[in-house]
């Protein structure tokens, strides 16, 4: 039944969103903080910290990456008018 | 100084020139239901892009350009660290609200976030609560932004504080009134574009200026080791504090009307789509770009006394007149427009959420869509009005609400919208325990100071909520079948 589609198809995509925010949330952390801690022993990508580089500018163009292709392949279009008429 | 304001001026005036233009479609609306459906939500036509910097811009304020790059200048990378929380804002909105509000606001003929918790709590508490939090704490963030523009204003083009507020207060209120949500969005999308502008070219101009970014990177070092750590210069931001934020401007801002509002207004599931990656992608830029050129500018430019004032110093003197020109109208875009989506809330508030459904009986044949109209233009300017002369002489009250009113907003909303989507047990008394007791909670842990496990304010008040929330609903009766039926998926 069309209604209930629209159901399975909602919860799956609230759940690949809950999955990725918590995946860049994980990378911004473990970057920023499970790596090197010593400033004198920093080591450097582009001239910025290699903790910078991985969580601030590789992490928000992964997630922006990782995100279209997401929506790109579990996104689906859902009518939004009259959408339950078949339960009538 | 004539090389700044030009173009400035001419900026507004396309702002404004765009608004105009963009407003003549509402001419047509035929009966009050509809007049208000295209002046309040802009008749649910926004695409993919439109969305996206409308909720960029409506969620980006002079914080994102001023005070965070100010901080960032003080503290180091740690704040950049921070402000790259905000980046996946815009795809948990969408994701998570989207769609959902989408296929419910057209079954329920929902317009504001206020509609759509009647529609689901069917109480008059819950409406009034809502309302009155929406009013409050959007006039008082609204005052914080025009406070905030003209003293930018100030800073940058050494005209008075009244002059620049005059200027630009009367740009936003004008094209609001006339335009509506229609006007807000299509100038969203140029004020975003202006905020992506302006934040690529202050990061040029100062990394430029400091001779590469590995040889600013190498003077912070020098100046002070702290500042290239994930905790900043003087251990400014320990872990349970930055942890804090992950809630306050981060899953918190599914409780924040200005950007849920959003969620309501969008066409069809490929806007939204779209909107989810370019909002992403929009949202993250600007943010590292500020932020990263805060705090180059220390290596650049060190012994700028008041963080506030870094971003402005840094672009007079390293840019030249008419680049400075262009840069100032990104933190202004990013002020005006988000006073835009919060003035056209606080005039749907009182008109659709208030008068319409309680004084006209929530009925279109009782008013005229001619009555309507000049009532909802005089309520738009109206507020933006008192705004506007509160800012010529900030009242005490309202500067001090200011400071709870992100927070607060989240505290009020969250649960209520949350789990009004998501759990059918949810019921009035859940909402109104919740909404009570969170800005509460809110205002006694701001206020008091006291800190739970070294967090801020914002995670203790949204535990109390969630939980009075959950006990309310538990212990009340579920909410009605057939009010429910319209939730269910």
């Amino acid at each position: 039944m069309k209604h209930s589609d629209t159901g399975r198809i909602l919860r799956r995509e609230t759940a690949v969103t809950l999955l990725l925010y918590l995946l860049f949330f994980a990378w911004w952390y473990v970057t920023a903080y499970c790596t090197e801690r010593d400033p004198s022993k920093y080591r450097y990508v582009f001239g910025v910290p290699r903790w910078f580089f991985l969580s601030c500018i590789a992490g928000y163009l992964g997630i922006s990456a990782l995100l279209w292709l997401c929506v790109k392949f579990f996104f689906t279009d859902v009518p939004f008018d009259g959408e339950d008429k078949s339960d009538e | 100084m004539n090389n700044i304001f030009f173009p400035l001026v001419c900026y507004l005036l396309l702002v404004l020139g765009i608004a105009v233009w963009g407003s003549r479609k509402s001419e047509k609306s035929g009966d009050a239901d509809s007049f208000m459906k295209e002046y309040f939500i802009g008749g649910r036509s926004m695409g993919g892009l439109v969305l996206a910097m409308s909720i960029i811009t409506a969620y980006t304020s002079a914080s994102s350009f001023i005070g965070g790059p100010g901080v960032a200048y003080n503290v180091g990378l740690g704040w950049i660290l921070l402000s790259m929380i905000q980046v996946p804002t815009a795809f948990l909105t969408l994701g998570v609200l989207g769609k959902r509000f989408a296929i419910i606001s057209r079954r329920t003929n929902a317009v504001t976030i206020t509609d759509f918790l009647r529609a689901r709590y069917n109480s008059d508490a819950v409406v009034i609560l809502s309302s009155a939090a929406l009013l409050v704490f959007f006039m008082a963030s609204m005052l914080a932004q025009f406070i905030g523009g003209a003293r930018l204003f100030e800073s940058i083009t050494g005209y008075s504080y009244r002059t620049g507020l005059i200027i630009f207060g009367i740009t936003v209120i004008l094209y609001t009134t006339v335009g509506g949500f229609r006007a807000v969005v299509l100038t969203d999308l140029i004020q975003g574009f202006m905020m992506l502008i302006a934040s690529f070219a202050v990061l040029f101009a100062v990394s430029k200026a400091g001779g590469g970014v590995a040889k600013i990177m190498d003077t912070l070092y020098k100046t002070d080791p702290a500042l290239l750590t994930p905790y900043g210069a003087g251990n400014a931001i320990p872990l349970p504090y930055m942890l804090s934020f992950w809630v306050l401007v981060g899953f918190g801002i599914l409780g924040l009307p200005q950007t849920t509002q959003k969620c309501l207004g969008f066409k069809d599931s490929r806007s939204l789509h779209r909107a989810m990656v370019i909002g992403t992608l929009a949202v993250g830029f600007p943010m590292l770009a500020m932020h990263l050129a805060g705090a180059m500018g220390r290596a650049v430019m060190p012994g700028i006394e008041i963080g506030d004032l870094a971003i402005s110093t840094l672009t007079i003197k390293l840019m030249p007149p008419f680049w400075a020109g262009i840069f100032i109208a990104g933190p202004l875009a990013a002020i005006m427009s988000t006073i835009d989506s919060m003035l056209i809330m606080c005039s749907a508030a009182i008109v659709k959420d208030l008068y319409f459904h309680y004084a006209a009986k929530n009925d279109a044949s009782r008013v005229t869509p001619a009555s309507l109209r000049r009532m909802s233009f005089s309520v738009t300017a109206f507020i933006g009005i008192i705004v506007f002369f509160a800012a010529m002489q900030p009242p005490a009250l309202l500067v001090w609400i200011n400071l709870f009113a992100f927070g607060g907003l989240e505290a009020v909303f969250f649960c209520p919208i949350l789990f009004g989507l998501y759990w059918r047990k949810a019921n009035a008394s859940g909402a109104v325990l919740s909404m009570l007791t969170g800005c509460a909670a809110f205002f006694f842990f701001t206020i008091t100071k006291v800190s739970v496990c070294g967090t801020t304010a914002i995670v203790p008040s949204l535990s109390v909520s969630v939980i009075a929330f959950v006990l309310g609903s538990l212990f009340a009766k579920a909410e009605d079948e057939t009010l429910l039926k319209n939730f269910d998926f």
